[in-house]
């Protein structure tokens, strides 16, 4: 049974396109006032589930409760307590940007002046505020993108679903977002991320999962994710105008990922390997050492050229 | 739990219908949600008011083509054992047609464009909206519009002394009727649409209904086999509604009439909510 304060819970959650699986029967638990995070490579099936939960698309097989209630009776109702920022902007190009926030608003049944209030406070937060009266089409990727959270905004929704949201921000736009996130968090709204950013993720998500083709390939704390996943700390080597010696360092740490352009050794002490890299008579361009992030933990999930 | 295919139509109906039990059609058009969808295309218009404009052409050019020209040629028509000049006999068959070409305009390219080009119903249905309500709100909006264009056509005609008794004010209503039901069934056909060389179609359709359902000559005139054929279009029924309404030749066949264009409308609008939600709600 779903815990009592689960906001979303699902069980071998599925949906397939025809042949297509695009999510594989998962199971996640997201409580109230949490900030839960899909991470995963293209096509991991982030926006599929994160659909499913938005009540935009019916699952194919599984059990999904959302705000405790069923997506294939409830669909409306829950629709009217989230707020969705969708991957494709999706903003009525035939509508001013002032008219994107009051339409929508009315979607929700709101009433006229309570939209416009809060359209003006939203605005200005996406510094769109000039803009008002200007049409959609003619702004830039990053306004059209901070206008899609602004809509998503309007009904003060309980459980904020966003899929990429900072895709196309500038680096200011980004972390305004995220203190905005911080604080509806702190107001106990549910937050729901995918992201291709690490940082971000690390920085929003009190817990995550990384999905790969359609299943999900662990779960937890990021900090949890970095101590399973990867080492203390990694040591990554760069060669100029070289293809990386992979089989040269073979057997140096716990666990070596050649990149096009550089060479990662996981190892819980960097310095050290980097002194047995120069007794092997391996010359990088230039190497450095650093603690080990999201980042790392994904590549080694979701797997590129292994060599042990 | 649930199997592929099976179930999908369950599926979306569950998230096409906004709780409890199923909603008739035409109940659906007095819900707040498609007043929402409708409100958005008068904030839509506003801007583009203009486009409204051509609409009030449309009579002029059908009634004084038809009053300078045909009528001059045709003199009387026998209808029911009464004669009628031709320019009365013709006018409500041309509000008819009129009022099916307005819905079909409304509904084929404009739900296309907004729906496939704009993915205006992509934001719509990420709130509380359903396709339901989607498809009876634009539904609305096309009755509020047609309305508009039958009014001033109706005036037109009184203006031009083309109507044939004071009934003909139940010509309003009764156009209403026939852009509900060409509304409907034209948002139905457009959800099947997948480019914009399919609205050829459309034409075909429209076209020869316009030149055959007893528009500009009485049904009397089609050998009884044809004429059976004739009956069951939609334009036909159309017709002998306003026309019925203008000549204020009452009989119970009316009702039939009435019936007939509720249901093709009432089906095309059900239609169209399902294709909705397997389109926007894959
Ligand atoms: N409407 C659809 N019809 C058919 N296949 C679909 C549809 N939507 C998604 N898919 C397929 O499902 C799979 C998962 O797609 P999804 O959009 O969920 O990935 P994602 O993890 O969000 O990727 P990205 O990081 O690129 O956004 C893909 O193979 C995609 O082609
Ligand atoms: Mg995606």
């Amino acid at each position: 049974m779903p815990s009592v304060d689960a906001v979303i819970w699902a069980r071998g959650l599925s949906k397939r396109f025809g042949d297509l699986v695009a999510v594989d029967g998962i199971d996640f638990d997201i409580a109230k006032g949490e900030s839960f995070g899909f991470l995963g490579p293209n096509g991991a099936g982030k926006t599929s589930t994160m659909r499913m939960i938005a009540c935009m698309s019916p699952k194919s097989a599984g059990t999904l409760r959302v705000l405790g209630m069923d997506p294939e009776t409830d669909g409306p109702a829950i629709r009217g307590r989230i707020g969705l920022v969708p991957q494709d902007d999706s903003l009525d190009l035939q509508l001013t940007v002032l008219d994107n926030l009051m339409i929508y608003g009315r979607y929700f049944d709101l009433p006229k002046r309570v939209i416009r209030e809060r359209a003006e406070r939203l605005l200005a937060f996406a510094e769109l505020s000039e803009r008002a009266d200007d049409t959609v089409e003619p702004l830039s990727g990053g306004m059209k993108r901070r206008l899609t959270i602004a809509r998503a905004l309007v009904s003060e929704p309980d459980l904020l679903i966003l899929d990429e949201p900072t895709t196309g921000l500038d680096p200011q736009a980004r972390h305004l977002l995220w203190d905005r996130l911080y604080r509806l968090k702190s107001e106990g709204v549910t937050l729901v991320i995918t992201t291709h950013y690490m940082d971000e993720a690390e920085q929003l998500c009190d817990r995550l999962v990384v999905m790969d083709k359609g299943r999900i390939a662990a779960s937890g704390p990021p900090s949890a994710l970095i101590d399973r996943y990867s080492t203390k700390e990694v040591l990554e080597l760069r060669f100029l105008g070289a293809d990386p010696p992979g089989e040269a360092l073979r057997g140096i740490g716990e666990r070596i990922e050649v990149l096009p352009d550089r060479v990662l050794i996981y190892a819980d002490d960097g310095e050290g390997a980097m002194g047995e890299v120069t007794d092997r008579g391996v010359e990088p361009t230039a190497w450095l050492v650093r603690r080990s992030s999201l980042e790392d933990v994904f590549l080694s999930l979701t797997g590129r050229t292994l060599i042990d | 739990m649930s199997e592929p295919g099976a179930l999908t139509l369950a599926r979306n109906g569950g998230l096409l219908a906004p709780s409890g039990p199923r909603i008739t059609p035409l109940a659906l058009l007095g819900r707040s949600g498609a007043k929402r969808v409708f409100q958005r295309n008068v904030v839509v218009y506003r801007r583009g008011w203009k486009f409204l404009v051509s609409g009030f052409f449309e009579p002029f050019f059908y009634l004084v083509s038809i009053g300078l020209g045909l009528s001059k040629l045709v003199g009387v028509v026998h209808l029911d054992g009464h004669a009628f000049p031709y320019t009365v006999f013709v006018a409500p068959g041309l509000l008819a047609a009129s009022a099916m070409n307005g819905a079909i305009f409304d509904c084929t390219f404009k739900i296309f464009f907004q729906l496939k080009i704009m993915k205006v119903y992509d934001s719509m249905l990420s709130t509380p909206l359903s396709p339901g309500d989607v498809a009876a709100g634009e539904l609305l909006w096309a009755l509020a519009r047609g309305g508009l264009y039958c009014g001033v056509f109706i005036c037109v005609m009184a203006g031009f002394g083309y109507v044939g008794t004071p009934w003909v004010v139940l010509c309003f209503p009764g156009a209403i009727f026939a852009g509900y039901a060409f509304a409907g069934v034209a948002m139905a056909g457009t959800s099947f649409m997948r480019s914009w060389q399919d609205f050829d179609f459309v034409f075909l359709v429209a076209l020869p209904l316009f030149l055959f359902s007893a528009t500009f000559y009485p049904l009397a005139v089609y050998p009884g086999w044809l004429q059976l054929v004739i009956r069951c279009t939609p334009l036909y029924q159309a017709v002998a509604l306003l026309r019925g309404f203008d000549l204020g030749l009452f009989t119970w066949s009316l009702l039939g009439h009435v019936a007939y264009l509720v249901a093709m409308g009432s089906a095309g609008l059900a239609v169209t909510a399902r294709r909705l939600a397997r389109l926007v709600l894959p």
